[in-house]
């Protein structure tokens, strides 16, 4: 699987959402990505890449975009 | 538009009384006049008071809010379409609950201020986490009440997390056990309400008369001790049942509101609730409102640089409470230390764990 593969899955499977809605979401706009959600999208990214994100970062996790930028900084190009 | 970078680079507990008074006076003085321009209500409670923003001396002449507001008026100084969400606090059956409008600019200053006072107690690195409640709490998204968002604000310290309670609040023995082994010589984080701790957790493990080895474990507690004063339960019979059950010895309890997320007042090594420099606790006679000295007894009026979208900077509680000293406490901590003695009469039960209710048996 390539990078952008877990990385998509990860949202999908953490927030059970479709593949094709996953480019457009934003943290608390929709009922997916809530907080409880956010929790799980965190241990999903981490459990696919093997990082362990800093306590930032979490709360910067905003959009599918600044996810990609985060994660560059543990060394995970998307 | 605020700084946040600045308002961040602060230490927790590093500004003593002069140099505090004076950034809280200018902070706040700009937040009110922040909401006075952007929420009717607020402005009409800058008039109706007469304060002159121009004149403000001491933050601790601008007006403030009894919390009971935020239930009977839906209080907000951002417009609609950029609300983040909404939090209710906890309250029970029959209570009218408060409601906090958010947009992302306090909710993120909310989590990022929160991360730097509890990593101060826990260190910067997020450890295996404990939550000392049920799993079912944060299922239930449509019931998310105070108790569950407490949980959730405080999993970004956590990592590998399990609940000690399952769904039907029965201790979770063999999962704690398999958890414990698996992370065998760290520091592992403990979280939960004190009531729930107390009553399911502490209470089970006497029971099942199993004695799990915590004592590299750091707990955070907070949530109301109004349910362990009526049964006459003290913080000191409270930490040495939790000695006694699981070797825990490091104990922090908290005093924090929804209305004021984020600014938590935690207690040091020396069993003081701290303030921290983003936020103050003054002290109120009730016949008055005057500020108390030091050592007075009265109402607790808390005061907090991280509420933007909704005018609740400076609150009025309900809780009674008394300045310990300031600046001096044994423990290093700069900012006043202080004691909450308990809830004023005829106040409404709202603390996230005195909430809990037993359900009935079917």
């Amino acid at each position: 699987m390539t990078n952008l593969e877990k990385y998509v899955n990860a949202f999908c499977e953490s927030l059970e959402v479709a593949e094709a809605e996953v480019a457009s979401l934003v943290y608390g706009e929709s009922d997916a990505w809530d907080s409880v959600g956010h929790m799980s999208l965190v241990a999903a990214l981490e459990d696919a890449f093997d990082v362990m994100v800093d306590m930032d970062d979490i709360i910067d996790l905003s959009s599918f975009e600044k996810g990609k930028e985060i994660l560059r900084k543990y060394d995970v190009e998307i | 538009m605020i700084d946040t970078e600045r308002l961040l680079s602060y230490a927790p507990y590093e500004l003593a009384h002069e140099q505090k008074h004076a950034f809280l006076t200018q902070e706040l003085t700009e937040l009110s006049r922040h909401h006075g321009e952007s929420c009717p209500e607020y402005a009409k409670m800058l008039l109706a008071t007469g304060t002159d923003l121009d004149q403000v001396q001491s933050f601790e002449t601008l007006p403030f809010l009894p919390v009971r507001l935020f239930k009977e008026y839906a209080l907000k100084s951002v417009p609609e379409e950029s609300l983040h969400k909404t939090m209710t606090s906890s309250g029970t059956t029959g209570q009218q609950v408060s409601r906090i409008y958010l947009d992302r600019e306090t909710s993120t200053l909310q989590s990022k201020v929160l991360s730097k006072i509890v990593g101060e107690f826990l260190g910067k690195q997020r450890l295996p986490m404990i939550i000392l409640d049920t799993s079912a709490i944060v299922k239930n998204r449509a019931m998310f009440s105070a108790r569950g968002a407490g949980i959730l604000g405080f999993s970004i310290f956590g990592r590998d997390k399990m609940y000690a309670l399952d769904e039907n609040m029965q201790l979770d023995a063999e999962g704690l056990k398999a958890f414990l082994q698996k992370h065998e010589g760290e520091k592992i984080f403990l979280f939960g309400f004190t009531f729930m701790i107390w009553q399911h957790f502490c209470a089970q493990l006497r029971k099942l008369d199993w004695k799990p080895d915590l004592s590299r474990g750091v707990l955070v507690h907070g949530g109301g001790w109004k349910k362990l004063i009526d049964q006459n339960i003290s913080t000191e019979r409270f930490k040495q049942e939790l000695h006694d059950t699981c070797g825990l010895e490091h104990v922090h309890d908290y005093y924090g509101m929804v209305e004021q997320t984020g600014t938590i007042y935690m207690e040091c090594e020396h069993g003081h609730l701290h303030t921290p420099v983003w936020s103050d606790v003054t002290i109120r006679r009730g016949k008055d409102f005057s500020v108390a000295d030091i050592g007075e007894t009265g109402l607790i009026q808390v005061s907090s640089l991280l509420p933007r979208s909704y005018p609740g900077h400076m609150l009025l509680t309900e809780d009674e409470g008394r300045i310990l000293g300031e600046d001096d406490c044994p423990c290093g901590r700069k900012g006043k230390y202080f004691e909450i003695l308990g809830r004023i009469k005829r106040a409404e039960i709202r603390g996230c764990s005195d909430t809990y209710e037993q359900k009935p048996s079917a």
